[in-house]
């Protein structure tokens, strides 16, 4: 069956997955990398044609040898150089890597670029594009000979979640009872989607913003009744932040304020 | 059930961030080598940072930190399980006249595969011309082949200028990018299972099998032998050897008689494909600088029975170097037992 992720399973049992590339990224980023290479053959060109002052049949020959040698080696040098990226999938943050996860050895690299010739065939690399397509790995023919898989791998940074459960004053702390009944009685999943429209929150148009925050503080307000002093003039945002504060921090000090404590 | 996701990260991020600076510089430098204490903190840094990802799976719907630790321990995961060779340094000398020659040896029955594929080829050819002359333009639909022999050889051995003056180079150039991009061609067509490596093989018979009868044919042995045995003799068994490396790879595929995964069977492969095809890059790029400055001359420049010889001699030192070279003495192999 045809996914869009490689599962790999550790021997420790750990469980990770990968977002596989698709037949479209891999195209505009081939789509590149061919750029790439007229580009350096034109600056090779522009080069010999002074040698071509001295000798027409030698820069020829040297160009002939140039194009052969940079149209082939240009995937080997920059995927063995550069782990599995060339320029193109490195703007479109594609990456070769070992169908089971291990290091790419240059033998995958060199074979798989080798196989370009038949993915290629008849033109733009139909025959690549369409086992790519049905394959279940998103593998080409020169993938699936070098037991290689592309990736997507998206720049992932540690969330910053210092914006949005810093040591703020959280009304619904001060009844702590109702507050141990608001965990109680809320789902590991409706935790998750409060966090992340917290997390997210500058990316949605404002008027979906209210809308979503204001949807989602009446379900949450539905879940624990807490005295009007305690939600009197606190915006729907507001109120999700101190709902996600009480949700994800069971302890009622900051570490912040245990350092001036001490 | 709900963590403190804040004290969680506060207590960890040290290890991931430390994990993530060790990756980066990994893999930034492909041929860096880590010292057993190095290598002791990177492993206890991947299992810990796995431990989390275990954690924060079970205990928290949170997809963002689960993804960024997915991302640490993915990328330390290949590092650590890694059990191929990484090989840092090349040696030239030690690759080509043991390595090439020793993994041609170890499939020796795929290159003979491919030598009687050609000569069936070649016998297709030879025996359609002789039967029947006028299929030469179908069978050998080039310019330079249509040509009556005779002709031919009267025109060369007539011409006083040299035809190539100054285009040599460029010719030979031709010549060696054109045979390897064929040689690839016919290795990566392995992954028809088979079927696009014997065609080519099968073709490139018919074609030589048809010129071989149509110069023998009209008399002109010794001119066909002078012509094709300086570069030809390197040439035709480097096409072979890429036929040889197309049938491994279909061999691969088909996987017959063999209990490994279709995975474990490529990745057997891959490294002998690669040696064999690099060969025969090396050789076609003698052949066509042979073929452009040595083949092209013929009498009374270069007398037909010298090129003769030096095909001779070539083809004897390609066969001394498949079958001898990187071979070990009786001695060591007793020593390696």
């Amino acid at each position: 069956m045809k996914t869009s992720t490689l599962v790999i399973r550790t021997p420790e049992g750990i469980v990770f997955s990968q977002q596989l590339g698709g037949p479209v990224s891999r195209f505009f980023a081939w789509f590149i990398d061919q750029l790439c290479i007229h580009l350096i053959l034109s600056v090779i060109g522009t080069f010999i044609a002074i040698f071509g002052i001295l000798s027409i049949g030698f820069a020829i020959a040297f160009y002939i040898i140039g194009w052969f040698v940079i149209s082939i080696g240009y995937g080997i040098f920059f995927e063995w150089n550069w782990r599995g990226q060339t320029i193109g999938k490195r703007l479109f943050r594609l990456r070769v890597m070992d169908v089971e996860g291990m290091r790419i050895q240059f033998n995958q690299i060199v074979v798989r670029n080798l196989l370009r010739f038949v993915d290629s065939l008849p033109f733009a690399y139909f025959v690549g594009g369409v086992t790519c397509w049905l394959n279940s790995k998103c593998q080409r023919l020169g993938d699936i000979a070098a037991n290689t898989v592309v990736i997507r791998s998206p720049k992932v940074l540690e969330p910053d979640l210092d914006q949005i459960l810093a040591g703020k004053f959280n009304s619904l702390r001060q009844f702590p009872h109702l507050a141990a009944r608001l965990r109680q009685n809320t789902l590991p999943a409706e935790a998750g989607i409060a966090l992340q429209a917290l997390l997210r929150r500058d990316e949605l148009d404002p008027v979906a913003r209210v809308e979503m925050f204001g949807d989602l503080a009446a379900h949450f307000r539905t879940k624990v009744e807490f005295p009007a002093e305690a939600t009197e003039g606190v915006a729907d945002e507001q109120y999700l932040r101190n709902v996600v504060d009480v949700l994800y921090r069971t302890r009622t000090e900051t570490r912040a304020e245990k350092t001036v404590a001490a | 059930m709900i963590v403190d996701l804040q004290l969680f990260i506060a207590n960890e991020r040290p290890s991931w961030e430390e994990l993530e600076k060790r990756l980066n510089h990994l893999e930034s430098e492909p041929n860096m080598t880590m010292s057993l204490d190095q290598l002791q903190i990177f492993h206890q840094l991947y299992e810990r940072t796995a431990s989390d990802l275990a954690k924060i799976t079970t205990f928290s719907s949170e997809p963002e930190i689960r993804r960024y630790l997915e991302n640490l321990v993915s990328r330390a995961y290949g590092e650590i399980h890694e059990t191929r060779e990484k090989r840092r340094r090349i040696f030239p000398l030690q690759w080509f006249f043991q390595t090439l020659p020793q993994t041609f040896r170890r499939h020796v029955r795929a290159f003979y595969l491919s030598l009687v594929i050609t000569i069936a080829g070649c016998m297709f050819g030879g025996g359609a011309i002789a039967l029947d002359p006028d299929s030469k333009p179908v069978l050998m639909p080039f310019s330079g082949l249509m040509q009556d022999p005779v002709k031919r050889v009267q025109e060369e051995e007539k011409a006083k200028e040299d035809r190539l003056q100054g285009f040599k180079s460029t010719f030979s150039a031709q010549l060696m990018t054109h045979n390897i991009k064929v040689s690839i061609f016919t290795l990566a067509l392995g992954m028809t299972w088979g079927f696009g490596t014997i065609i080519m093989l099968f073709y490139n018979g018919v074609i030589l099998g048809a010129v071989a009868v149509d110069y023998i044919h009209a008399g002109e042995t010794k001119f066909l032998l002078g012509w094709l045995m300086p570069h030809g003799v390197i040439e035709i068994p480097s096409i072979l050897i890429a036929g040889q490396a197309g049938l491994i790879l279909a061999a691969a595929l088909i996987g017959h008689g063999s209990r490994l995964s279709l995975r474990a069977r490529l990745r057997a492969v891959s490294q002998d494909l690669m040696t064999l095809i690099f060969g025969v890059g090396i050789l076609l790029v003698w052949a066509g600088f042979i073929e452009a400055f040595l083949s092209q001359y013929h009498e009374p420049v270069v007398p037909y029975n010298a090129k003769i010889a030096f095909g001779c001699i070539e083809l004897t030192l390609l066969i001394l170097f498949l079958s001898r070279s990187g071979k070990r003495k009786p001695a060591d192999e007793r020593t390696a037992k």
